[in-house]
């Protein structure tokens, strides 16, 4: 089934933040941010601003009615710095203007003098300086110091990771309307409208049932937009409380790259112990993860990271230990992966390292240490038989040996065009790592004319929650499509709602929404006994395509029939119903237990061409078995599929945020940060299902999807090193992605090749 | 002002979306349709970048003008959607434009062309995958073309509503009755680069468009020579068969400039006034050693290999436009090649960029021309490297190559930023330069 946005998106009829038509009177925000990234504030000089045309108030930090606070998990972060700033982009000065240019211009005549002080951009340092956010983490399995010992082989190295912009290609905004009796309206492009509310409320002082949050869709969010939509929100709302008309930002490109954070940037230390047959013994590793300069999500990225630090291997000795370091860069934050992607690479890398020693392939270490039904994790929870199955699949379907070999002959017959492959085995746990938020609720009201609506506290935002919402009421009340609408994201309809975020809003909004749904069939379904004078029992009774049948024999009873008798009688025609995911635990005092409702696995195989004259490449195929478990809608799971795995190749290689040591982002707009174009995607997509027959904690037994596939995307980092080796055997580049151009090509050429180099260019000149 | 906003804030036309304001990300992609003769020509441009009065005597066409009225969708908005090619939605509508456009594009039946009219087209979540598998369809109607004209094909198959039958009409009562007034402190072409780096100074600046300055569009041959005016855009370089003639790899190398609709916008003469040390169009025209014509009233002729002082510095007063540039023709057997490395390859500036004209008799090279941009403050014609590349033998030896490495390097002086550092660029340069070398017909 096609996502049901589809034919709106397509006539440009979906309405955005940007879009929403314009209350009379309304002002425009801009904020001006700080221009150095660490400085005590001196002073702020708003005199000329206040006289610029247009201008209708200026605000700044003592103007906040509520708190100055809009820190989630930890409360270390200021909406507008009042004494210190501690990142260039953080917001000093709210501008509310008549119209959006002569913000933006009353913007640019802001002086604030600023007394510099000590910058780090480093998350090492941050930690030699003991600047942690949170107390270090550390998950145990077996005994890995004295497991070292015993091993055959013991590899050690360090790795850089750096991070990823969202680069949602609608920016972040808010649109705030105050309401009678002091309340407001808040439209955002978020993916958390709870956070919304909450910090809206916390800023202004409003209470929250006076805050109403409402949300259509967002053009993108991939985390971004999870806690760091929260601030331009609550900009708006303080405007608005100040002026008291409505006021509304929507981010220019400049101002969004520039004031909010990205994906964590990570670095690590690692040791890995392998036994005579490539067993994996002992596995170390520290992770200093570069939160920025506010705990904002990364906290809850660094457990992930935790989580997922032996992707889907099983190794009984394990200590893995995580830093929160905070930097002066813009707070960074959940994306796609949150934290996972990051653990992963570091033992993918660790492997590679070690096979690269040991002079054998990769996967000949991953195949034989993949974890297996029954293992466990290094926090306890008992894996699947996927990890395995996916993989024997894949080399069933694609065989790895056959890839491995063309690849190899390729390669012998080509001088300056070299081949590379790599196999990415995935694993991801499905859940909020954080227990309570496993939690949703949805709001279903069938109305007398047989129409019904739907109300969840999941947010559309191109992965088709709302699609599968859809399905889930049409599957149970057997009702076509145009009978059920899914309604906006809505503080007033649905409370206390968590992010879309984990890969889990499916699951949980699904799983809320057959239950409301399933409360009214049931009373729907005792009505059709007294309709139809049966001393049967409800499950005598069954609805199909409008009709009410009995024991399996069509009545005349209808839909609409049925629907007004029950009105007539009194039954409630609406449930609001609440799901938390069963059966799910986690303590972090011994770092154990079961935090997660499933896994989900999946294994492909990657190969790319690298032209080693120009240092530029390209991904000839990603292919492979993915787990969906039993999809519900394969239409919008495989957008999710191609769309993860080209995100996640994207951060392996061409994605480069770049900042000076001033904490100034350099890549700051579209024409210095490269996102995949249409050109950059892998020729061949080829990605299978896992045939499976269990069920599990997902919504009709699926799986989630969102998350996952940007992991495979991991493997072209190892298939570029796997071309460039084939070039330069000599060379091992530093574990540090992404494999930009610049990278590849100083590879290629690195010292050690210096005088094969020469050759090169000899053969060069006379290759035909 | 620029049409997006003209279209958004001031029709709210609120199909065309902001994405990034810097022709970057395509999501303001429309259609722009021109009258040529008693046609009208239709290009996709990001309206982001696009000044108000180069829209004068136009046909702007948004979503809005394309949707058919009866809530259906059009064989592209279904092929979209068939193929799952939508996900937030929020690029939609600019890939809808770029395939539309394809369809109404003169030339042009394979996939792989319908592809590339989206290659200005960024979907982040992303789609590209079923978009090509769209695109695939969307070929496949073409192939049923019947011969019709192309616009009457369109119409008929509601690609686009019949309307578009009545535009060369209505362009052309309004074509004339518009005249650019005649004085002003700036000059503006396509604008593809002014309004990234000075939007909010444009918005509202008194500023003499050229874009459409009839004399200044042509590509001519004469004698030994062929001229190219300064508001020839690269779509039309792209589509001369006169440069065809000359240079058979044009097109591809065209392909690395930019996208689609930039390449639409994008002028000869602005690339060249930008002075930017990556300009493609001046590394590419500094290996054909042209000359620069200004024009303030007088004429005056600058060798392009001189026109450059310093870092944005140009023997250029404010008030002189670039009429044209004109260079002789290349010989018969004369080799050229442009070289241009990115971090991305389509669609980015270079990190570095080279071009070379090569004439060579029996293994001797005769007479050359390099050029290097991304490797010194301003786009370099390199002077010592091409006069000790003269007299030498193909292929070289070893020793050669460590002369021309040498002079490469010392001519050549890198510095490192967001797109790569010194010593990567001083690296790339020198693959590069060999790489020229790669496809010299010689071997054969």
């Amino acid at each position: 089934m096609i996502n049901i946005d589809a034919h709106r998106h397509v006539r440009g009829e979906s309405v955005y933040l940007d879009d929403i038509p314009l209350v009379e009177n309304t002002l425009f925000a801009c904020v001006f941010d700080s221009p150095v990234a660490h400085g005590m504030i001196d002073h702020i000089d708003i005199s000329e601003a206040l006289n610029s045309e247009g201008v209708v108030s200026i605000i700044t930090a003592k103007d906040i009615p509520g708190e100055n606070q809009i820190g989630g998990i930890v409360a270390d972060e200021s909406l507008l710095a009042e004494k210190h700033v501690d990142f260039q982009g953080m917001p000093i000065v709210l501008v509310i203007a008549l119209t959006e240019e002569l913000a933006r211009a009353a913007a640019s005549k802001i002086k604030v003098s600023i007394t510099p002080l000590e910058i780090v951009t480093d998350a090492r340092i941050a930690y030699q300086n003991g600047a942690l956010i949170i107390p270090p983490k550390q998950f145990k399995l077996g005994d890995a110091p004295s497991a070292f010992a015993s091993c055959a082989h013991v590899f050690e190295d360090r790795v850089d990771i750096n991070g990823q912009e969202h680069l949602y290609i609608e920016t972040q905004g808010a649109y705030c309307i105050p309401m009678e009796g002091g309340g407001l309206k808040v439209y955002s492009s978020t993916q958390g409208p709870t956070a919304v509310q909450r910090t809206v409320s916390r800023v202004t002082g409003i209470p929250m049932h006076r805050v109403e949050v409402d949300v259509s869709r967002i053009g993108g969010g991939f985390g971004g937009k999870e806690d760091q939509a929260n601030a331009w929100a609550a900009l708006c709302a303080l405007g608005s409380v100040v002026t008291g008309k409505p006021v509304k930002y929507s981010l220019h490109r400049a101002e969004d790259m520039r004031m909010t954070g990205k994906r964590n940037p990570y670095s690590a230390d690692y040791k890995i112990g392998l036994d005579k047959d490539l067993k994996i013994i002992a596995y170390e590793v520290v992770f200093f993860q570069n939160a920025g300069a506010a705990a904002d999500l990364s906290p809850a990225v660094l457990e992930r990271t935790l989580f997922h630090c032996t992707n889907s291997y099983f190794i009984p000795n394990v200590i893995a230990t995580a830093y929160c370091c905070r930097t002066h860069l813009p707070p960074n934050t959940a994306f796609r992966g949150f934290g996972g992607p990051q653990g992963m690479f570091v033992i993918e890398s660790a492997i590679t390292n070690a096979a690269e020693k040991l002079n054998v392939h990769p996967s000949s270490i991953q195949e034989k240490n993949l974890i297996k039904k029954g293992d466990v994790f290094p926090y306890g929870q008992i894996a699947g038989r996927e990890a395995v199955d996916t993989w024997a699949y894949a080399d069933k379907y694609f065989s790895f040996n056959a890839i491995r070999k063309e690849v190899d002959e390729f390669n012998s017959k080509n001088l300056n065009i070299k081949k590379g492959v790599a196999v990415m085995p995935i694993c991801f746990g499905i859940s909020f790592t954080k227990t309570l938020m496993n939690q949703a609720r949805a709001l279903v009201h069938v109305y007398t004319d047989g129409s019904v609506g739907v109300s969840t506290g999941a947010v559309e935002m191109g992965q088709g929650v709302n699609t599968k919402m859809l399905q889930v009421a049409a599957q149970v009340f057997s009702l076509p499509l145009d009978m059920i609408k899914v309604h906006t994201t809505n503080t007033l309809r649905i409370a206390n709602t968590s992010p879309s975020a984990a890969s889990s809003t499916a699951d949980l909004n699904g799983k809320a929404t057959l239950m409301a749904c399933e409360a009214i069939l049931e009373r729907l379904k005792t009505v059709a006994l007294e309709e139809l004078n049966s001393d049967g029992t409800n499950t005598d009774i069954e609805i199909k395509n409008g009709y009410v049948y009995h024991k399996n024999e069509l009545t005349a009873l209808d839909w609409k029939s049925l629907l007004n008798a029950a009105y007539t009688k009194r039954i409630s025609l609406s449930e609001h119903a609440h799901y938390s995911t069963p059966g799910i635990h986690f303590d972090w005092h011994t770092a154990k237990g079961h935090p997660f409702a499933y896994h989900t696995y999946g294994t492909c195989v990657i190969v790319v061409t690298v032209d080693c004259l120009r240092g530029i490449y390209e991904v000839d195929y990603v292919k492979g078995v993915h787990d969906f478990g039993k999809s519900m809608n394969t239409s919008v799971d495989y957008g999710q599929i191609e769309g993860g795995i080209v995100q996640g190749i994207g951060w392996m290689t061409m994605e480069e945020v770049v900042y000076d040591a001033k904490g100034k982002l350099l890549s700051n707009a579209l024409s210095t940060y490269k996102i995949p174009d249409i050109y950059s995607v892998p020729k061949i997509i080829d990605v299978i299902p896992l045939p499976v027959t269990d069920n599990n904690l997902g919504i009709y037994s699926s799986k989630a999807v969102g998350e996952p596939p940007l992991l495979y995307g991991i493997g072209a980092y190892f298939a570029i090193r796997d071309a460039i080796r084939a070039f330069n055997p000599n060379v091992s580049p530093k574990f540090d992605p992404p494999f930009t151009p610049e990278k590849v090509l100083m590879s290629l050429y690195s010292p050690t090749k210096k005088h094969s180099t020469a050759e090169k260019n000899d053969t060069l000149q006379i290759k035909t | 002002m620029t049409v997006l906003d003209f279209v958004r804030y001031h029709r709210h036309l609120k199909g065309t979306k902001i994405g990034c304001r810097e022709g970057d990300c395509g999501a303001c992609t429309v259609l722009v349709g021109e009258l040529q003769q008693d046609k009208i020509h239709y290009q996709t441009m990001t309206c982001c970048l696009m000044p108000l009065s180069n829209a004068r005597g136009k046909h702007i066409v948004t979503i809005e003008g394309i949707n058919p009225p009866d809530d259906s969708l059009t064989p592209v908005q279904n092929a979209i959607v068939e193929e799952n090619g939508t996900q937030c939605g929020f690029c939609t509508v600019g890939f809808v434009m770029s395939l539309t456009c394809y369809c109404l594009a003169k030339n042009g039946d394979t996939t792989e062309e319908a592809i590339s009219a989206m290659d200005g087209n960024i979907c982040r979540c992303t789609g590209y995958k079923s978009l090509e598998r769209a695109a695939n369809r969307i070929t496949l109607l073409m192939n049923s073309h019947n011969g019709l004209e192309s616009i009457s094909f369109a119409i008929e198959k509601k690609i686009i509503p019949p309307y578009f039958s009545e535009m060369p009409l209505r362009l052309s009562a309004i074509a004339s009755t518009n005249q650019p007034p005649i004085h002003h402190p700036m000059i503006v072409s396509g604008g593809t680069d002014l309004f990234v780096q000075r939007p909010d100074e444009l918005k509202h600046a008194d500023f003499l468009p050229v874009f459409d300055t009839y004399e200044m569009k042509k590509i001519r041959e004469n004698d030994d020579y062929i001229e190219i005016g300064g508001s020839v855009t690269v779509t039309d370089l792209y589509h001369s068969p006169l440069l065809q003639s000359y240079f058979p790899r044009l097109h591809r190398h065209l392909k690395l400039v930019s996208s689609t609709p930039i390449r639409n916008m994008a002028t000869v003469a602005g690339n060249l006034v930008n002075a930017s040390p990556i300009g493609d169009l001046t590394i590419w025209f500094l290996a054909l050693d042209a000359t620069v014509v200004l024009q303030n009233g007088d004429l005056r002729e600058v060798a392009l290999k001189d026109f450059y002082q310093g870092y944005k510095i140009m023997d250029k007063t404010p008030d002189e436009i670039v009429e044209k540039i004109y260079f002789r023709k290349p010989s018969e057997n004369a080799y050229f090649n442009f070289e241009k490395v990115s971090k991305r390859t389509s669609l980015d500036i270079a990190t570095v960029n080279t071009a070379i004209l090569l004439n060579f008799e029996a293994h001797v090279i005769t007479d050359v021309h390099i050029s290097a941009g991304g490797v010194a403050p301003i786009p370099l014609y390199l002077k010592n490297l091409s006069s000790c590349l003269s007299g030498k033998t193909l292929p070289f030896d070893e020793k050669t190559t460590q002369e021309l490495d040498y002079i490469l390097q010392s001519e050549i002086s890198p510095i490192s930023d967001v797109r790569g550092s010194k010593e990567y660029k001083r690296l790339l340069m020198r693959q590069l330069f060999h790489t020229h070398f790669q496809h010299l017909p010689y071997r054969s």
